[in-house]
């Protein structure tokens, strides 16, 4: 029987905001993303000349730069595009996206900077609520819904034992997100499971209440503090494995290259080797909506996924 | 019986006497065991006010003490002594020297904003701490530190072109770090990289770090963006010497 669901139409063209890091490290789950777009029947149309949402470092020279970094996506989205919907895969931009509109909602001193800075730029001043920001996850579970998924599902992703990983910003602080926790339906800021909703629906056995779905990779500290990401990266990895895991399904390109980047630096420094692989969840409803590994961008992963997937007979 | 008390006390603080009599009475050893007493007399007043001057810190007015924060914290859990609420608590208090105990660690935070998401006063520790780890540098009493190299990298391009591209970021970070770019596990990483990426992508990620990636009109928001930097550290400059002129004055 199929599961009660609310779809939303107005989900079939959306402004897309790809963000820096999906045009380089992230690649695949751009091109995951698009692709699978197109063959669910959805639109994305990418933000004009859109710009870098400041990820996790332009808010420690200046929150309110920070927002008026979103702020100028959201506008010309609204402004120069006539979109009322924008879709961030990439976790710091949903994030960020999310946070302006929350501070131009409740605080008066940010609608103070951002009107003097939009007059010195002469943009449109962004108005709160004209935009609504909503995640990749959102996007395909509120457009398609797990029914239909499952209806269009070509090869199924049974024998993928997946624990799903959200990391941080996809759900804290909470204060930005008003449309999580309102119940069954909406997603939950302590227990997401949109993720987990969808790759159910394509036949995949989850990893039920992984305890590390919300868990911090240490992303914004890569590259600065990289032994302190290589412990919380590791715990997030050996966790999965216990669990049973053979892949960690990801919605967020930080979290997933930290990923990719710190097993590789357990095994190089720690000597400690792990074995569950990184996909994007897009790259698994491609596959599992029959398109091929390339068109995925599974070779444009680091982690090498290729042999669990041959095994299971989905490439 | 061990004193379980003494565990809480700083052993330079705890003074005993090898061989020491009182009245006739020997009180060598254990016997003679006391606490020094301790006198703050370097109190900084205007402590909290400074650090709610950096970016991040304006609500550390708002903590009661709840401990959320430090009970949720993930550095907290890998290492004890990063202690969000008793930093807050010190800087509140104004003691300043007591806060300076762990200045090499404060910058450590990791954003992943379990503190903010669960502080029931809105106090935006994580914010908290960035502002601290700021007003540390800026005061000197710790070099810049490894993630503020990289946040300047970072916003100094996205100042400059509007976006970020990764290779060139990586390479200024690693240079002002002073780290070799060829480390053992970013060697194989590439490796392993490389050899699965298409002709056609490896171009163009080469192209895109060659033509630097642009917003383009973005001279407006250039400006914006640099008058309000300015505006800011003005905004700072006067409570920080306001401050110092009251407390030397």
């Amino acid at each position: 029987m199929d599961k009660k669901e609310t779809l939303r139409s107005d989900l079939k063209k959306v402004a897309y905001y790809p963000g820096c890091a999906l045009e380089g490290t992230g690649h695949a789950y751009n091109r995951s993303t698009k692709k699978i777009g197109r063959k669910l029947g959805l639109d994305l149309v990418e933000i004009k000349n859109w710009n870098c949402c400041g990820a996790m470092e332009v808010k420690n020279i200046d929150p309110e730069i920070q927002n008026y970094l979103s702020i100028r996506n959201l506008t010309i989205a609204k402004h120069q595009m006539g979109m009322d919907v924008v879709m961030a895969p990439c976790n710091g931009c949903y994030h960020n996206l999310k946070k302006a509109e929350h501070d131009v909602t409740h605080r008066e001193e940010t609608r103070k900077t951002m009107r003097k800075m939009t007059e010195r730029t002469g943009d449109a001043e962004y108005k709160a609520g004209e935009v609504e920001t909503i995640h990749a996850l959102d996007w395909i579970k509120h457009a398609i819904g797990e029914n239909n998924l499952k209806k269009q599902v070509k090869k199924s992703l049974k024998g993928l034992r997946i624990a799903n990983y959200y990391g941080c910003m996809y759900t804290r602080p909470r204060h930005i997100f008003p449309e999580k926790d309102q119940g069954p339906d909406s997603e939950s800021t302590n227990n997401p499971h949109f993720m987990d909703d969808l790759l159910e629906a394509a036949g995949a056995d989850i990893i039920q209440n992984f305890p590390l779905k919300t868990a911090c990779c240490g992303g914004a500290h890569t590259l600065s503090d990289s032994d302190t990401s290589t412990r919380l990266v590791l715990n997030i990895l050996k966790t999965a494995e216990v669990c049973g895991a053979n892949v960690i399904a990801t919605e967020c390109p930080t979290c997933h290259s930290g990923l990719e980047m710190h097993q590789i630096r357990a095994e190089k420094i720690l000597g400690i080797k792990t074995k569950p692989v990184m996909l994007y969840f897009t790259q698994l409803l491609g596959l599992a909506l029959g398109l091929s590994a390339r068109k995925v961008g599974i070779h444009e992963n680091v982690s090498n996924s290729f042999p669990l997937l041959r095994k299971q007979g989905l490439i | 019986m061990p004193i379980h008390e003494k565990s809480l006390i700083r052993p330079e603080n705890l003074r005993e006497h090898d061989k020491l009599q009182i009245d006739g009475v020997d009180v060598s050893g254990p016997w003679s065991t006391f606490i020094e007493s301790r006198v703050v007399n370097d109190y900084n007043e205007h402590l909290e006010e400074e650090v709610a001057a950096f970016p991040g810190g304006s609500f550390i007015h708002r903590c009661w003490q709840c401990g959320a924060c430090t009970n949720s914290c993930t550095v907290n859990a890998i290492n004890p002594d990063f202690n969000p609420r008793y930093w807050i608590y010190l800087v509140r208090l104004g003691m300043e020297q007591e806060l300076l105990r762990d200045k090499d660690i404060i910058w450590q935070c990791v954003s992943c904003h379990k503190c903010t998401h669960v502080c029931p006063r809105d106090v935006e520790p994580e914010g908290v701490m960035k502002a601290l780890s700021h007003w540390l540098e800026h005061k000197g009493h710790t070099p810049k530190s490894s993630s503020q190299h990289f946040d300047e990298a970072f916003f100094e391009q996205v100042l400059e072109t509007g976006k970020i591209e990764e290779g060139r970021l990586i390479r200024k970070f690693f240079k002002r770090t002073s780290q070799p770019l060829k480390q053992d596990w970013m060697v194989s990483m590439v490796k392993g990289l490389i050899n699965g990426l298409p002709f056609t992508l490896l171009t163009k990620l080469g192209l895109s770090t060659l033509l630097r990636p642009k917003t383009s009109g973005w001279k407006r928001s250039k400006d914006s963006i640099q008058e309000l930097i300015q505006m800011r550290e003005q905004e700072r400059k006067e409570v920080l010497q306001k401050n110092n002129t009251e407390s030397h004055g």
